[in-house]
């Protein structure tokens, strides 16, 4: 690496870097050694700090309009859509932003999942991730709150009333959070506040991410350590930097398709309706990127239960490089596996679809069969597939099946084209 | 000799972090309590209701520590109907008697016991009210009789002021 012996070449740089060692940093992040057969699917990392940047910078815009007060949180809302000079742009951007950052963050976990890029020794950046991804459904259920609509109003309700389920102190946890005795005014302010806060925190811990992530360097679709920096390596710029930035173009174009084209599709009719606390709207559902967690907490009949199962469903992402007892990292060389994480794909996308339809009779059973998959795959499948399956063999370096080697590695290389 | 001084630093030691702590939680307590329900809002804790135009069969809505409570001066059919149940059927048993003291008047939060929506009036299963978001019955009673919620919905303090008036709270 370069970066004990880097030593700016200017005088003034000198000065600065013996004092404060930022070119050094710059230096080490341009340089940075990358597995040079990272696929598209890497970009997304590029893509969630982007739509991290934009979230802090439209609701810091749109933070100067708002008004955080249930009397006038609706009309500051509909304000900023009407009066506000550009201010339908950035509140779409910033409503629609929430749903793209949730798109790149799923298709980001994903990869790793396919990828096995949790596994040793990456398990610190993954438990960083989860913590991320939960702050980010922290902050986007609160951010849905702040219009005050009749969604807001509900889904606030439905939410903070999961907390009355714990025995004894439940419903005292409630009152606490409400500040008061059912969602109000003093909800909003302080849902507000938090709204505020957490995007800084996800930014902390963003930084720790990729900190964490330049210890071992980047996961690859072979899964195999490298050396670097060595033929397998390219530097972060200009070769990932420009890979970054195109894909980062095409997604562009998926979020401004929604922001120009279909800016309200994404959400609900009702939420223009402002809160009222006496009529429920018929069909609560929540936001489409919560909906398979809403699933399986509606699968289960008691309500305590429900609500353990739901966060178990996202907690259990925590633990998962235990859970994987497999040495082999990339999904490419694992057949097994390899057809398990489609199943398991498709049936969380399964219990999206029916967390917005009625619970009730086909929906209620194909929800609870779906909910009981999800955790035979964490709990029971996974880790007996570590010493059951037969792996392929895996090649020693990036370069190896390119350069020749066995007729299994170019094998092997053909399934993984097969699946890009 | 150097034993005896640790044992003095260790002392020390653990007196000031117990000190410390102790500091540390007197801060905090307050940064926590201030969540809790305001000294205004709990000067709203009661409302004063006129049910004089209220027919039997009817449902009055009002709005109580920013809850909806249901006001529903019952039919003599729906009063005998709660008072048949037998406790064995219900899941949170409790008897009609003891929920609406004057069989007419059923007075109780508006709120389901699942996650907090407001049920809605003469429907689901039991001729009562039916939760819309997750599938919750209530009988003419009020009382849970299927679907996820755990209790019944609450009945809160209240008390007729005159023929009229019902003061809750």
């Amino acid at each position: 690496m370069s970066d004990h012996d880097y030593r700016p070449k200017s005088k003034v740089g000198q000065w600065f870097n013996d004092r404060l060692p930022l070119l050094t940093l710059a230096n080490h992040l341009t340089d940075y050694p990358t597995p040079k057969n990272l696929n598209y699917w890497w970009t997304f990392g590029g893509i969630l700090t982007f739509c991290l940047i934009t979230q802090i910078v439209t609701g810091l815009t749109l933070a100067m309009h708002y008004i955080a007060h249930a009397d006038m949180a609706f009309e500051s809302v509909e304000h900023i859509m009407r009066d506000v000079n550009y201010g339908w742009l950035i509140r779409y951007i910033h409503a629609n932003g929430a749903s793209m950052f949730f798109l790149a963050v799923y298709i980001h976990i994903f990869r790793s999942l396919f990828y096995g890029s949790y596994k040793s020794p990456r398990e610190i950046i993954w438990i960083l991730g989860i913590i991320i991804y939960l702050l980010m459904m922290a902050a986007a259920f609160m951010g849905y709150v702040l219009p005050w609509g009749q969604m807001s109003f509900w889904g606030a309700t439905v939410i903070t009333n999961l907390f009355s389920a714990i025995p004894l102190v439940g419903e005292g946890i409630v009152t606490w959070l409400w500040g008061g005795y059912s969602v109000d005014n003093p909800t909003l302010t302080r849902f507000f506040t938090l709204h505020y806060l957490i995007p800084f925190l996800i930014l902390g811990l963003v930084v720790l991410h990729i900190w964490a992530l330049h210890v071992p360097g980047n996961n690859n679709p072979v899964g195999i350590d490298i050396k670097k920096p060595s033929k397998d390596t390219v530097p972060f710029h200009p070769y990932i930097v420009i890979k970054d930035g195109f894909a980062l173009l095409m997604f562009m174009i998926v979020f401004a398709f929604f922001v120009f084209y279909a800016p309200n599709i994404l959400g609900h009719a009702d939420n223009y309706i402002e809160a009222n606390p006496m009529v429920t709207p018929a069909h609560i559902v929540p936001e489409w990127y919560l909906l398979p967690f809403y699933a399986i907490l509606r699968s289960v009949p008691d309500k305590l239960l429900g609500v353990v199962a739901m966060l178990s469903a996202i907690l259990i992402l925590a633990v998962l490089p235990w859970l994987d007892t497999s040495k082999i990292r990339s999904a490419v060389f694992r057949p097994l596996y390899r057809q398990f994480y489609w199943i398991l794909v498709a049936d969380v996308l399964i219990l999206g679809y029916v967390g917005a339809m009625p619970a009730e009779g086909l929906y209620l059973l194909i929800a609870r069969v779906a909910t009981a998959y999800y955790f035979l795959h964490f709990l029971v499948i996974l880790p007996v597939l570590g010493f059951k399956e037969k792996t392929l063999p895996v090649p020693l370096s990036i370069t190896e099946p390119v350069l020749g080697g066995s007729p299994n590695l170019a094998a092997a290389r053909n399934k993984e084209s097969k699946i890009e | 000799m150097s034993e005896k001084k640790t044992k003095r630093r260790d002392f020390l030691f653990t007196a000031t972090t117990a000190v410390g702590a102790v500091g540390a939680a007197a801060v905090v307590w307050p940064m926590i309590d201030q969540m809790n329900p305001d000294a205004s809002v709990k000067a709203l804790a009661s409302t004063e209701v006129d049910v004089s135009s209220l027919t039997p069969g009817n449902t009055l809505t009002v709005l109580w520590r920013g809850k909806p409570v249901f006001i529903r001066r019952r039919t003599q059919e729906e009063i005998d109907e709660a008072r048949a149940v037998k406790m064995e059927e219900l899941i949170h048993p409790e008897k009609d008697e003891d929920r609406a003291k004057n069989p007419e008047w059923l007075v109780m939060l508006g709120v389901c016991t699942h996650l907090g929506c407001v049920p809605l009036n003469d429907k689901g299963d039991y001729n009562g009210w039916f939760c819309p978001c997750h599938g919750s019955h209530y009988d003419t009673s009020g009382r849970i009789r299927k679907g996820p919620a755990p209790w019944n919905m609450e009945v809160p303090k209240y008390e007729f002021v005159n023929a009229n008036t019902i003061k809750i709270g």
